[in-house]
């Protein structure tokens, strides 16, 4: 009797534990058949080893001058940038050459995957996490709840979200560089201090990313909760809790993933577009878009340090975009080519 | 449809109120005020200062004062005094008597110009090189768009695909150094940095001298600004008129013998350049948005460089009428494109 119970219940289960499966499944092999997708995933891969590794990667630390070989550039760039030739510094110590104060080039850009990358993840992450909660919330139980969840999404969303960030990172910046020792601000402060700014700026970003998500799955969850499977769950007496992330969350999950990883490469240039007006990184934590903004200052006369971290941004956000596109095509080939 | 319209013009105000009222909210709660210096100014100087300024008056009554001083009109007899009392608009009605409106206050940091000055001067500059960035945007993409489309599968169509993930991925502050060095520095076609456009407008932005001397200096900036946008509208398009296509309204078009150059003319293209409409929104933030590093990466005399100064220069009015004037285009772009966008799909109003 309970071993033909087990094995009806592991007949019901199967079809449906297979199905899921093969969704993703399905999804992988058509994401390993597009190749441009795959040229972006390894570009991913190779981007976070680099992020991770960047220490031992490194032939320099990122903060080391060495004054003598300011604006240095090696031999062989100067095929590419003859008219260096008769008034930079020419030394093969650095592989791409010195920045302003003489600071490895090519070291300091392997640091730079770092909150790039950082930012890569924590962005969709965030975005993710309180979004669909958010949405779920305010989709499954609708009424007042909703209209005063949505109203105020609303209001956040015709916000220009980069003035918002702007504004926040100069308020988190002073108020709280000059906090008490003990508070909350100061211990915020001091977290920030030891990742070289970048807290402040996964909240800044982590303050506007959700929007998007939130109402994604709001209207999402609407159009899902009517349906019989959902009436079911609530027939059998499931909680709140269970029907939302149990049967409702699956199902929504896969446009979800979708959207937040069209929007890496919007945080990334974020990020770059932050350090580059001096309000993301505190230096000398090397970030991109700080570089660039060192570099264009000298554009005219010492052009590759202007140009190295801006190709290594572009690759970047490549990357990203080939493997956002590829994902998007694999997980909804409805969607293909939209967008 | 007016209706529709005037809810979303109150919730326009609404968003700018609220703007406005956390703009001033945060520079307010974070600690220190616009004068501190290295070296700390003498108490009774900086209380002389907050009172000429009004800025030792309770934080309501700052607030209420910037927004009337704004918002409500005067009618004045006489010049200024001070350029406390200078306005944005100042129109002579008769006699001595003027008719004053908006007055965005002075800079705490440059003493001689106030914010109304560099909205006056710098404003238009930074309007040119949106202008043009979004004109490049639309000349490249809809066409770039349109040819993918219809050649879809062909060389023209993967042409045009990989330019488009080519802009999406370049983004404005890596391809303007590129852009200065090939064609500043190298080829030395064009000056890498500097504005050709000179007071006075016409219409408030469009320089009397349109010669190629403003030009030279327009194209770099506005292609860089332009290109990703460009992109997105080109993938936009292309995806669309590929729905479109499919419709059965043309393939009875096609039956029924009409020439394929009308097809697309007349009815493939109309309908497919509707949902493009909906990116032309964000595509605005991302022009204004952009400004601002263009500007710098340029050396464009715009509004950007006064904007990001002055938040690190805790200048509250320049960054009070520096953010309300972002935000007040942004909104309004936003407002345009929702109504023409529910005046094309009248679906939309009733959501």
């Amino acid at each position: 009797m309970a071993e033909s119970s087990r094995v009806e219940a592991l007949r019901t289960a199967l079809p449906q534990r297979r199905k899921t499966a093969s969704l993703w499944a399905d999804a992988l092999y058509r994401l390993s058949r597009n190749k441009a997708a795959i040229l972006g995933g390894t570009l991913v891969i190779l981007l976070t080893l680099t992020a991770i590794f960047a220490r031992y990667i490194a032939p320099y630390p990122y903060d080391v001058q060495d004054r003598n070989a300011a604006n240095a550039i090696p031999t062989w760039m100067l095929e590419i940038f003859p008219m260096m030739k008769s008034y930079a510094v020419i030394s093969d110590k650095f592989p791409l050459g010195a920045d302003y104060v003489g600071r490895d080039m090519l070291s300091r850009l392997i640091y730079g995957t770092q909150i790039s990358l950082a930012v890569a993840y924590v962005g969709p992450i965030i975005a993710l996490l309180v979004g669909t909660i958010y949405g779920l919330i305010s989709g499954y139980f609708s009424r007042w709840v909703d209209n005063i969840m949505m109203r105020f999404v609303d209001l956040m969303y015709a916000f220009p979200s980069l003035l918002l960030i702007i504004l926040m990172m100069a308020f988190f910046r002073s108020t709280f560089a000059q906090s008490e020792p003990g508070t909350f601000a100061y211990v915020m402060n001091k977290i920030d201090e030891r990742f070289g700014g970048m807290l402040f700026i996964f909240i800044g970003i982590g303050l506007t990313a959700w929007m998007g998500t939130a109402r994604l799955a709001r209207g999402q969850v609407l159009s899902i909760r009517e349906q019989d499977f959902v009436l079911a769950a609530r027939a059998v007496g499931a909680s709140h809790l269970r029907i939302i992330f149990s049967h409702i969350m699956p199902n929504i999950l896969g446009p979800l993933v979708i959207t937040v990883t069209l929007a890496i490469p919007g945080y990334i240039t974020t990020e770059a577009f932050l350090s580059f007006i001096g309000l993301g990184v505190n230096p000398p934590t090397p970030s991109w878009g700080s570089m660039i903004s060192d570099g264009s200052q000298a554009i005219r006369t010492y052009p590759p340090q202007a140009i190295l971290p801006a190709l290594a941004l572009s690759i970047t956000m490549f990357a990203f975009n080939f493997l956002g596109d590829g994902l998007r095509d694999a997980l909804d080939p409805r969607l293909r080519g939209t967008q | 449809m007016g209706r529709y319209i005037a809810r979303r013009f109150l919730w326009t105000l609404v968003v700018l109120l609220v703007l406005s009222l956390v703009t001033f909210a945060l520079q307010r709660a974070v600690p220190g005020g616009p004068f501190d210096r290295e070296k700390k100014l003498p108490e009774e100087i900086i209380r002389n200062l907050e009172a000429k300024y009004h800025l030792d008056e309770p934080y309501w009554k700052q607030y209420l004062r910037y927004l009337s001083d704004v918002l409500v009109p005067r009618i004045v007899k006489g010049e200024p005094k001070s350029l406390l009392e200078e306005s944005l608009f100042d129109i002579k009605l008769w006699d001595d008597y003027h008719l004053r409106w908006v007055n965005l206050g002075p800079s705490y940091s440059s003493r001689s110009r106030t914010v109304n000055d560099i909205v006056r001067e710098q404003l238009p500059v930074s309007f040119q090189l949106g202008v043009a960035a979004l004109t490049i945007a639309v000349l490249i993409g809809i066409p770039m768009g349109i040819i993918a489309g219809l050649k879809q599968n062909t060389i023209w169509d993967y042409l045009g695909m990989s330019v488009a993930i080519f802009g999406v991925s370049v983004p404005v502050i890596a391809m303007g150094p590129i852009l200065v060095w090939i064609f500043g520095v190298m080829l030395k076609w064009l000056p890498p940095t500097g504005w050709g456009a000179k007071p006075p407008y016409i219409l408030f932005f469009i320089p009397s001298d349109l010669s190629w001397n403003f030009w030279r200096y327009v194209l770099m900036p506005a292609f860089a600004l332009g290109l990703g946008q460009s992109a997105i509208i080109a993938r936009l398009t292309r995806a669309s008129l590929l729905q479109v296509i499919r419709e059965d309204y043309i393939r009875t078009a096609r039956a029924k013998g009409l020439p394929e150059r009308l097809v697309v003319l007349r009815h493939a293209l109309r309908n497919s350049l509707i949902p493009v409409v909906t990116v032309l929104g964000p595509m605005f933030a991302a022009v204004v948005t952009g400004t601002f590093v263009t500007e710098q990466i340029f050396g464009i005399p715009g509004l950007g460089k006064y904007f990001v100064t002055s938040v690190t220069n805790r200048d509250y009015p320049v960054i009070m009428g520096t953010i309300l004037l972002y935000a007040i285009f942004l909104v309004l772009a936003n407002l345009v494109v929702d109504i023409t966008y529910a005046w094309l799909d009248p679906r939309i109003r009733y959501e």
